[in-house]
């Protein structure tokens, strides 16, 4: 376990100096003011003890207690500043810290591979971005602070003990260990019961998620009893255990509040004593001195508390910080290409020469395949759900490169330029729409930003969604929801259309839609595709037969495998799966009504 | 609140007895100062050993006391906060599913899941922590000030002024800087925002080369919100100096007083330093209530926003019961003149629907989006209450049947294909917990599944929550099998085949006429080419019944159906002869 954590460990290190390191004056600074703050505050109540000795019954040295009190004055309002000054730089740290950590680590998941990101859960990865960053910037820097002005507290008062007397700072540090040993051993206990709450927690939470989640399928199946009855006993165990967490984990305060109070005490009794015997000697034991020896031992066992805290939150912190930093840390896109190659003036003849492909090395996807694709010429894939014709697009666009073989534009190796190059080449309308936050002007625009309004609402007039636009709360102005919420998918993929039409690309990826448009948008949407496949190399991924029968090569897929490949005509007569599934789909209409039905309807 | 008092009254006796001890405990602390002052002047003033031994002696004793009557304190405020907030939670889970469909569709999941875990977390540490505190800390404040008195009043007097300044102080930062805060908050929200938004559309956004205008964007947006934190840091970091200024300068007029007095001769030094104590107890209890009050006031929110949940009472209520005999020759599924509007919606999702089917026959629905298909269709198992209008079921009046027993008579497989964590097995148990193997490997293979689920294991192949190691097309076929399993009355499939390619879809549709046990089956569809061959099909158009019939009747009487028809299968036609 060790040895397999140590390295990412310190890699870890390494990232928080580097962080750090920018803003090395400010933690100088900070460290400056929390050693002034800390002498400061420790000073203080040295000077109240000897104001407390000026007083006596009728001959207060009056001059002597004014100046004193001047001095404490002054020294409150230099240590207010000083710890103000303190407080606002460690969160300057710590805000500026997690901005810089923030942005990097954004900026580094956008040239992640895709596969990072296709393996790893959105939430997982914002978690990470924001949550872990956060706990580990406050963890952190407040946890390093705060410990760092407990350890000066802790010596400072004891150094301060040992001036005011040697005797009882020592019977002070002898008692410690035993406040330090119960915290301890509380905490031991609470921390297995805090790893068991949380489990629980994360149960219920599953639970939870699930069963209200989808609370319609478990109505629709009367299934209520029984989810309540799982739930109640996920709820009845987190209880027990929470309550156990809660009860053991309150305990350290009262009992080490009780371990100082003996402290307390113990030290009472012995300045006490001391005064008494010390009446009339050389070196009296003054009541002012042992105020002030009382008021230390306060402050001298309070950082004991906070310091075990604060060391818990520091794991924590770390933790989180080992989940950032190894994001940061993922490879990102290799650079493949040489400087100076680019693809100009494309045609969009497209080659695909013995590609293999897969996405693990013990289930090989794609296979030899070769295909060899004219400017302008229309690819049609087709087959079952889930057969790949994603991963095909992942090639052709360059989320994934491909393992074996080549793909080739006007001749050109796609890998030998610019991943920028070879994408912008291409537009896209994916079947899952991605809209961005923000107005329908800004998402139509996304491609070329220079699009003049004009330009945008044509584009929007094309593909029928300039009367939808229109239609909304504030035309094009109006911003979009996260996802598009507000709109049907059959109208936002109306809006990838027209922002592919607005960016006049080379070449062509689409995802036609299946089911979740009504077949009158989806009139307007194909008539849309046909228009933007005018002309232009495309690869669609065909649902409708229109497209498949009039695409100039079809390739026919299948868990993973080319299995086909020619024109309609060609696959027709060969008789193989293809005409299958033509049939499957049609084998209706022969049956029942012929073409030429269909036009006497008219 | 009143929710919460509902609760915690179970544990009464834990939530009274919490707080008395805390204030037992925090009277011994208060005494602390007075036997310091003690041990000064009558052990130290008289040099009487055994006096000074004594009174140390009772600081332990208290301390130990204390001690005693803290862990007490703890316990029953752990008990009542956690006992109250589980007790909640099980009532709030048990609410919920008696929630209807139009009640859940106002509240939405998302909320219902964050009031059941985060919000109720937060009411269990805000109970928790105020039965701790809450009487605890006002107590030492004000304790401290009337021992001071008792003391020395006119030194006391310096009390009344210092406990409103630290007060302002202390809650007036608190309540300058909370409005920021939920400032900070708003804008942290926008910046996570942007990163889900950059994960989720990574594809697009590089498919147009935007990292790094993105990544351009995201340093600004994150740059607002350090600004934004840099003030309400400059202002939460006030709070700590300001308090110590406040208390130290407060010590020296204390001590001001007192040396004038001591000199006197009215105060000794052992009262003085003991109202020196008690200065330094306000301090730390006050900053403790503040720390307090902010928790208690997220808390109330947010027991508040749990009573919300509890106050929406179900507008369908659960009943169970026999179901009532069918009567003979009746309709299986009989609507008249039916409309639905969903609540808050400005128009109706469903008007003026009439058709019946009889038992055994396949209706078929088909219509464009929106066309109010799956409204229609969950009306049928009484998913909501039809506005206007009576369905019945069986001969029966829908609200003349025991919700469940009709819900058990019905199998739905559902437009969004839901599966829960468990096993094959445990999804099919849901339709019919008494189900056999044999049974559900039937449903399996009726819905074209079996060869896939054998394939994983079998009926004890794992199914990850919400089903996400299956593709859509498996959760579809799963969750037509789970509605099969259940041998209904009615078989409902709410376009539970559009994942799936035409050839699947064509013998799953068989499969299902050929069901031995013979059920009316409803199937929604947005494709023709799935319903031709149904006994009847109905077409609906933004909420209307446009047209019912046989495939070749509605070909000549219907428009829509026609467009629908021709816009999925003329080109074909015309091209591919």
């Amino acid at each position: 376990m060790k040895t397999t954590k140590n390295p990412l460990r310190k890699r870890t290190w390494g990232h928080i100096f580097h962080h750090l390191k920018p803003h090395a004056p400010l933690v100088i600074l900070s460290v400056l003011c929390a050693l002034g703050t800390t002498v400061l505050a420790l000073y203080v109540p040295l000077l109240f003890g000897q104001a407390i000795d000026l007083m006596t019954e009728g001959a207060t040295d009056w001059t002597a207690l004014g100046s004193l009190f001047l001095r404490i004055l002054l020294l409150v309002g230099i240590t207010a500043v000083l710890r103000w000054c303190m407080e606002f730089i460690n969160r300057r740290i710590t805000y500026l810290v997690t901005r810089d950590i923030r942005t990097e680590v954004f900026a580094h998941t956008e040239h992640l591979p895709l596969s990072y990101l296709d393996a790893h859960p959105t939430g997982e990865t914002v978690s990470r971005v924001i949550t872990d960053t956060d706990t580990f910037a406050e963890g952190l820097l407040l946890g390093f602070t705060q410990m760092f002005t407990g350890l000066l507290t802790i010596v400072g008062t004891f150094i301060c003990m040992l001036t005011i007397r040697v005797e009882i700072a020592l019977l002070v540090a002898l008692l410690t260990p035993l406040s330090l040993f119960i915290a301890r051993f509380i905490a031991t206990r609470t921390h297995s019961l805090f790893r068991r709450q949380a489990q629980t927690q994360g149960e219920q939470t599953a639970c939870i998620d699930e069963m209200i989640g989808q609370i319609k399928t478990v109505k629709a199946y009367g299934y209520e009893a029984s989810a309540c009855d799982t739930f109640r006993e996920v709820n009845t165990r987190l209880g027990d255990v929470s309550l156990k967490a809660t009860f053991f984990s309150s305990l350290v305060n009262p009992t080490t509040r009780f371990v100082n109070s003996v402290i307390y005490a113990a030290v009472a009794l012995s300045g006490a004593l001391l005064t008494i015997t010390s009446v009339g000697s050389s070196v009296p034991f003054t009541i002012g001195s042992l105020t002030a020896l009382l008021a230390y031992v306060n402050q001298y066992t309070k950082p004991f508390n906070e310091i075990s805290g604060v060391i818990a939150e520091f794991q924590n912190a770390l933790t989180s910080a080992d989940r950032v930093f190894a994001l940061k840390d993922e490879p990102t896109e290799p650079i493949t290409h040489a400087k100076d190659a680019h693809l100009t003036d494309v045609r969009g003849d497209v080659t695909l020469d013995d590609v293999r492909f897969f996405y693990r090395p013990e289930r090989p996807l794609i296979e030899h395949l070769c295909l060899s694709v004219k400017a302008g010429e229309h690819i049609a894939i087709v087959g079952p759900t889930g057969c790949g014709k994603t991963t095909l697009i992942n090639l052709l666009m360059r989320f994934y490169d491909v393992k074996g073989g080549a793909i080739r534009i006007d001749g050109v190796d796609i890998r030998d330029v610019s991943r920028a190059d070879v994408r912008t080449k291409y537009g896209m309308v994916l079947q899952d729409t991605w809209l961005k936050h923000a107005s329908v002007l800004e998402n139509l625009r996304y491609g070329r930003p220079e699009a003049t309004e004009e330009e945008v609402m044509e584009a929007a007039r094309i593909v029928h969604a300039h009367g939808f636009i229109t239609r909304m709360k504030d035309g094009y102005a109006t911003v979009l929801d996260e996802g598009g919420g507000q709109l049907s998918a059959g109208q936002k993929q109306l809006l990838a259309i027209a922002r592919t039409l607005i960016c006049r690309p080379t070449m062509l990826i689409l995802d036609e839609a299946t089911s979740s448009i009504d077949t009158r948008t989806e009139a307007y949407v194909s008539e849309a595709f046909d228009l933007l496949m005018k002309g232009r190399t495309s690869f669609l991924v065909a649902h409708r037969l229109s497209t498949v029968v009039g695409a100039d090569c079809i390739l026919v897929m299948r868990d993973g495998n080319i299995i086909e490949q020619g024109t309609h005509a060609e696959l027709m007569e060969k008789g193989g799966f293809y005409r299958t599934l033509y049939n499957s789909q049609f084998a209706h209409i022969a049956s029942i009504t012929s073409a030429s039905d269909v036009e006497e309807c008219k | 609140m009143k929710t919460l008092f509902l609760y915690l009254k179970r544990y009464r006796k834990e939530s009274v007895l919490g707080p008395l001890f805390k204030l037992l405990e925090a009277a011994l602390e208060l005494i602390v100062p007075l036997i310091v002052a003690a041990i000064i002047d009558g052990g130290i003033g008289t040099g009487d050993r055994a006096y000074t031994v004594r009174m140390c002696l009772y600081l332990v004793l208290f301390g130990l006391v204390g001690l005693a009557f803290s862990l007490t304190a703890q316990y029953f405020a752990a008990k009542a906060a956690v006992g109250c907030v589980r007790d909640m939670r099980g009532a709030l889970f048990t609410h919920i599913s008696t929630l209807s469909y139009s009640d859940l569709d106002t509240l939405g999941a998302s909320t219902l899941i964050t009031r059941m875990t985060s919000d109720a977390r937060q009411v269990q540490t805000g109970v928790n922590l105020t039965l701790r505190l809450f009487l605890r800390s006002p107590f030492v404040v004000f304790g401290a000030m009337i021992m001071a008195f008792t003391v020395d009043a006119p030194s006391a007097l310096t009390f009344t002024v210092l406990i409103p300044a630290l007060s302002i102080a202390v809650f007036g930062i608190m309540l300058l800087s909370m409005p920021l805060y939920r400032k900070v908050q708003k804008k942290l929200d926008g910046v996570v925002l942007s990163v889900r938004e950059n994960l989720t559309g990574a594809r697009v956004i590089r498919a147009y080369c935007k990292e790094e205008e993105e990544t351009e964007a995201f340093r600004q947006k994150h740059e607002e919100l350090t600004r934004l934190e840099h003030r309400v840091g400059r202002l939460s970091a006030l709070l700590n100096p300001l308090t110590y200024v406040l208390v130290n300068a407060a010590i020296v007029w204390l001590l001001h007083i007192g040396a004038i007095r001591v000199d006197s001769g009215l105060l000794t030094t052992g009262q003085v330093v003991a109202l020196y104590n008690y200065m330094s107890q306000i301090l730390v209890e006050l900053i403790k209530l503040a720390d307090l009050i902010v928790t208690m006031t997220r808390s109330i929110a947010c027991a508040g926003r749990i009573a919300a949940i509890f106050q929406t009472s179900s507008s369908m209520p659960m009943t169970d019961g026999p179901a009532p005999t069918a009567i003979d020759g009746a309709p299986a599924i009989e609507f008249s003149h039916v409309s639905l509007r969903y609540p808050g919606a400005g128009d109706d999702s469903l008007t003026d629907v009439s058709f019946s089917v009889q038992p055994g026959q396949v209706l078929g629905i088909i219509g464009g989006t929106g066309s109010g298909k799956s409204t229609l269709v969950n009306l049928i198992p009484r998913l909501y209450d039809a506005t206007e209008g009576t369905i019945r079921i069986d001969g029966h009046p829908i609200d003349a049947w025991p919700t469940q027993a009709l819900r058990r008579r019905i199998g739905i497989a559902m437009q969004k294909a839901v599966l829960f964590r468990g096993s094959v097995r445990d999804n099919l148990a849901m339709g019919d917990q008494s189900a056999t193997d044999e049974c559900m490997n039937d449903a399996l293979r009726a819905a074209q599944i079996k060869d896939i689920i054998d394939e994983k294991g079998g009926l004890d192949a794992p199914v990850t929550q919400g089903g996400t190691n299956l593709s859509g097309g498996q959760k579809q076929r799963l969750s037509v099998a789970r509605a099969i399993v259940r041998h209904p009355d009615i078989l409902i499939l709410d376009d539970s085949s559009s994942a799936l390619d035409y050839a699947t879809d064509a013998a799953m549709r068989q499969a299902i006429r050929d069901l031995p046990f013979r059920p009316t089956v409803c199937i929604v569809s947005q494709r023709a080419a799935s319903l031709m061959h149904a006994d009847r099909i109905l077409v609906l158009d933004e909420g209307r019944l446009v047209g019912q019939g046989t495939h070749a009747e509605l070909l000549d009487t219907c428009e829509v159906y026609r467009e629908i028809y021709r816009s999925q299968f003329e080109q074909v036609g015309g091209d591919a002869v």
